[in-house]
């Protein structure tokens, strides 16, 4: 029998606000234990929550960049449960109105195996504002409390938005995609930091199979708190055929909670439905409906940067770009700024995409680095295309200045000088290097006249050579264009 | 000078009749007598208050003294005061000391006002005789059989008794009004949302409010004024502009000052359930406001039946959730030997709370479980809607509603104990006003039996001005609210 994978997504992003979602404590990862847990954090008697506007800022942009219905009324509900690291006794969360509704995202899947790229729509069902918990430290090794379980309660209280799909993907590539474009998006509109190791951007997915065909959905297993893409993809293609072996073996799933183990590229069940919490939802009487105007939403709007989608359009009409290098131009902001800085500092578009797309893009993945951490600036980099532009130097010669740059150097002039790199320009003395090497190579000129075109290449590339490079090219194959035809 | 209003005794301190800190003493001076019978306080911390009196002094001698700077409070052991021991009444906070000031006690601290200590209440607030307190009963002062009413019992006898000048309350369903009613003394709950919460252990978020107790409306009128103001802690805090409730009072004498108020008398709280003698003092007191120039208009509010079921399914609901966080892990009460996390929270939550807050956080959890939310919290939500709509409807017809507080005088410590369902008819007619979110007011109107009866004004909202004024009319004309036990030869105080 042939399956069908289903997946939906629930991604939690921590949401960049100075402070947390109900108080004026700090959010700042990193700090040593309780020193970022207010009275609001450990939920001490009497105290109350307070809505952090900056929160619903975000939600409502993120609602804009989906294209979503962001609701004039949501309500911030109690969700019950004990756990040593949730202070209160109860999340506060939203549950039956949550403030950004149905929207949807645009993935490009790439190429795989003799499987062509394309492109597909997610649609997002809900997402919504809550606040994180606490974090369980096991084992601790202080000497009067070793082997103890601590508490740490700076991130209770930092804030998310929960962003829930509808199960449209079909395959681990079509998940991983949907998870990348949207780690792209709430970086590009500036609502998270995306920092998956510190924990800022966590997927949970859920997974189920059925018969290829058939509408029914299967019993979904979720697995949780998956923090890279890696790990995402093997544990999807994990659970994935661990789902459809059981199936055939003639089991059933279960619907549960699990696990995936990095080590092994197992999942493994943390629980089951039967000992899932009731939660008790209500309304938190301590919190107001939280009311969005359109106002507000106008208000947010202007302050939003070109999304992603306009931003490529723009370019490929603007600077008239393919789809592709638009496209790839605008998978992440800084890329885009980046780019953008290139060409308002003087460079022509098409040279520079292909060099941010080519020598930059290339060396920063080699070294595992952000754009914004780039050695050669956008400013170096369109000075480097004037040089090229008015023929100063070659390609090839660039591609030497730009690791020179890259290893630190600034002046793209200065290391032009330095290393010699200037192109000769002067047709005197190109021409008189020519009469050189046509003189030293007679057969070659024998052959080119008998009609074997690849003799004049030959010829180019003995002049370039004794020109140590240096010569303009396209000057260099007129020259000899000209004599040869004499 | 224990009889004083706070008006009197805030004239005396800006002569110099009195230091603060005499004053101060005086009150403390009649606690060490009283209080090892009473039982009103459960915290006294008295460096702390005399140090309160003495920057109290220095201010007064600067000349930058507000109407209530000197003056000593109590304050009820629901307000989280810094450096105090503030247990809501519960072993479960027995050896809490609050590291925070709540908005009210900021208040009064702003105020210049003195603390005298910390009191007595139903655990948690649940309750209406003060017995399910972890630190024991409260006695009635004018009769040490009797309970005080709750949950501010400790705040009610404190008053009654003058150990303090006056003190502050909370009043959920009644918490302020109905122990004002069987203390003889006066009593308001604000609209909700008039004063901040911040601060003052939950019980019910939706329903609990702060109030002033006190001699008399003049003296509520003053404590308001500090007391209530828009706190951006609280977002039920509502941005309400600020008011002297004392703008009114002096308007109140001469011949018929409350000609052209229509006073509503809702029907149903006068029909079964309502003590003869209880009726009979009431019925007095309206007679008296006729004589004042208001006209009555008999009203209904048909859904008043309901008003307890629906708060004893929302109020447990939101206590539940609310006392989760006495967990043991973070403080609070933690139980000795445990054998894992879990065991760890049964124990401490089982010997932490009392059998009325164990029954509540039940039924609170019960009616919020999967399968039973939409039949009881929801069904009740829906009907909190119609009681606030009984009012809106009564007030098109009246200015302002009166009837009894309490249906009964001052019970017997021990005689509905074992009956919660009787114990939560105490708060029969002061619920309601919760569930609305309504002012409420309970001024003493006289005495059956030689127990005090309360009568209780309901206003529109944010009407306290007007019901400080009636209350304040009826008082002129009256001299209940100046009755005190006499503890002089009290039975059972030796």
């Amino acid at each position: 029998m042939e399956w069908e994978v289903v997946i939906g997504l629930e991604t939690h992003t921590q949401l960049k606000t100075n402070t947390k979602i109900f108080s004026g404590a700090s959010t700042a990862f990193g700090a040593e234990p309780n020193t970022q847990a207010c009275e609001v954090s450990i939920a001490l008697p009497g105290v109350l929550p307070v809505l952090n506007k900056q929160a619903v800022e975000c939600a409502i942009k993120f609602g804009l960049a989906v294209n979503a219905e962001i609701a004039r009324r949501s309500v911030f509900a109690r969700k019950n449960y004990f756990y040593p690291d949730l202070p209160k006794g109860y999340q506060i969360s939203q549950y039956e109105l949550p403030v950004v509704g149905k929207g949807a995202v645009t993935i490009q899947v790439p190429a795989v195996g003799k499987n062509a790229a394309y492109e597909k729509v997610i649609n997002i069902t809900r997402a919504h504002l809550e606040e994180d918990a606490g974090k369980s430290v096991h084992g601790l090794s202080n000497q009067s409390i070793e082997g103890m379980s601590g508490i740490d309660l700076n991130r209770a209280g930092t804030p998310l938005l929960e962003i829930v799909t509808e199960p449209d993907m079909r395959s681990a590539a079509e998940a991983v995609a949907y998870a990348k474009k949207l780690h792209e998006l709430v970086q590009w509109i500036d609502i998270c930091d995306g920092n998956m190791q510190e924990g800022s951007f966590r997927c949970d997915v859920n997974v189920s199979v059925r018969p290829k065909g058939t509408e029914k959905l299967g019993t979904r297993r979720e697995i949780k708190n998956l923090n890279s893409f890696k790990f995402m993809q093997q544990a999807i293609e994990y659970e994935t055929r661990w789902q459809i072996e059981t199936l055939e073996d003639g089991g059933t799933i279960h619907q549960a909670t699990v696990l995936f183990n990095p080590d092994t590229g197992e999942t493994r069940v943390m629980r089951s439905k039967e000992e899932a919490n009731d939660y008790r939802y209500f309304p938190d009487p301590d919190l107001l409906p939280l009311e969005v105007t359109e106002a507000d939403k106008a208000r947010v709007k202007a302050e939003m940067p070109e999304l992603p989608e306009v931003m490529k359009a723009r370019f490929e009409a603007e600077y008239g770009l393919t789809s592709y290098d638009a496209s790839t131009l605008t998978s992440s902001r800084d890329l885009a700024d980046y780019f953008v800085a290139t060409v308002n500092a003087g460079a022509d578009a098409k040279p520079a995409a292909n060099w941010v797309m080519g020598s930059v893009s290339a060396k920063l993945n080699a070294e595992d680095k952000p754009i914004n951490a780039s050695p050669v600036t956008a400013l170096q980099l369109a000075q480097l295309l004037k040089r090229i532009n008015d023929n100063t130097i070659s390609n090839n010669a660039a591609k030497q200045v730009f690791e020179a740059m890259w290893a630190g150097e600034v002046d793209v002039d200065a290391i032009i000088e330095k290393l010699g790199l200037k192109q000769v320009s002067d047709s005197g003395a190109i021409e008189a290097m020519i009469d050189e090497v046509l003189a030293a190579n007679p057969a070659m000129v024998a052959e080119f006249k008998a009609g074997k075109e690849k003799a004049f290449n030959a010829l180019v590339g003995q002049a370039m050579k004794a020109s140590k490079g240096k010569a303009n090219p396209a000057q260099v194959n007129e020259i000899l264009k000209k004599k040869l035809a004499n | 000078m224990i009889n004083s209003s706070l008006k009197t005794l805030s004239q005396m301190l800006a002569k110099k009749e009195i230091s603060s800190v005499e004053m101060t003493q005086t009150f403390l001076n009649r606690i060490h007598q009283f209080n090892p019978t009473i039982n009103a306080y459960i915290a006294l911390d008295e460096a702390k208050t005399l140090a309160q009196a003495k920057a109290a002094d220095a201010r007064i001698a600067a000349g930058n003294a507000e109407p209530l700077t000197g003056i000593p409070f109590a304050q009820k052991d629901i307000f989280c005061a810094k450096g105090w021991r503030t247990t809501c009444g519960s072993k479960m906070l027995e050896n809490f000391i609050a590291p925070y000031d709540a908005h009210v006690i900021s208040q009064f601290d702003n105020a210049g006002a003195v603390n005298l200590g910390k009191t007595n209440m139903d655990e948690f607030a649940m309750g209406s005789s003060n017995e399910t307190s972890y630190f024991g009963g409260v006695k009635n002062p004018w009769n040490f059989d009797r309970v005080p009413g709750g949950s501010s019992g400790g705040s009610a006898a404190a008053v009654a008794a003058r150990l303090c000048a006056a003190a502050t309350g909370t009043d959920t369903g009644g918490s302020i009004r109905q122990p004002a009613s069987l203390c003889g003394f006066t009593g308001l709950k604000p609209t909700y949302g008039l004063v901040s919460r911040y601060g003052m252990i939950a019980f019910a978020s939706s329903l609990d409010q702060a109030g002033p107790m006190a001699k008399s409306a003049e003296d509520c009128a003053m404590m308001l004024n500090v007391m209530a103001g828009f706190d951006e802690r609280d977002s039920t805090s509502l941005n309400h502009p600020k008011e002297d409730y004392t703008r009114g009072l002096a308007g109140m004498s001469g011949d018929k000052p409350l000609k052209g108020l229509k006073i509503g008398l809702p029907k149903e709280y006068f029909a079964d359930g309502l003590d003869a003698g209880v009726a009979k003092v009431v019925q007095d007191a309206i007679v008296e406001y006729r004589k004042l120039g208001a006209e009555t208009v008999e009203i209904s509010l048909p859904n008043t039946k309901l008003s307890i079921p629906v708060y004893y399914v929302l109020a447990p609901a939101e206590a539940s959730s609310n006392l989760s966080r006495y967990d043991g892990v973070r403080y609070g009460h933690r139980a000795a030997e445990y054998t894992d996390l879990t065991d760890m929270y049964c124990k401490s939550r089982a010997e932490g709370f009392g059998a009325e807050v164990k029954r509540r956080i039940l039924i609170g959890t019960y009616v919020l479980s999967a399968g039973y939310y939409d039949a009881y919290y929801l069904k009740a939500q829906q009907i909190r809607h119609l009681i606030a709509d009984d009012f809106k409807q009564a007030f098109k017809e009246c200015d302002i509603i009166m009837g009894p507080t309490a249906p009964s005088t001052a019970f017997r410590a021990g005689e509905k104990a074992d009956d919660p369902v009787a114990m939560y008819l105490q708060d029969v007619y002061t619920i309601a006003t919760n569930l609305a979110g309504l002012p409420g007011m309970s001024i003493p109107a006289g005495f059956d039996k030689g127990l005090p009866v309360g009568l209780q004004l309901m206003g529109n909202y944010f009407d306290e001005a007007r019901m400080l004024d009636v209350a304040h009319a009826y008082q002129q004309v009256t001299d209940w609210h100046l009755q005190m036990p006499d503890l002089k030869a009290p039975e059972g105080l030796k």
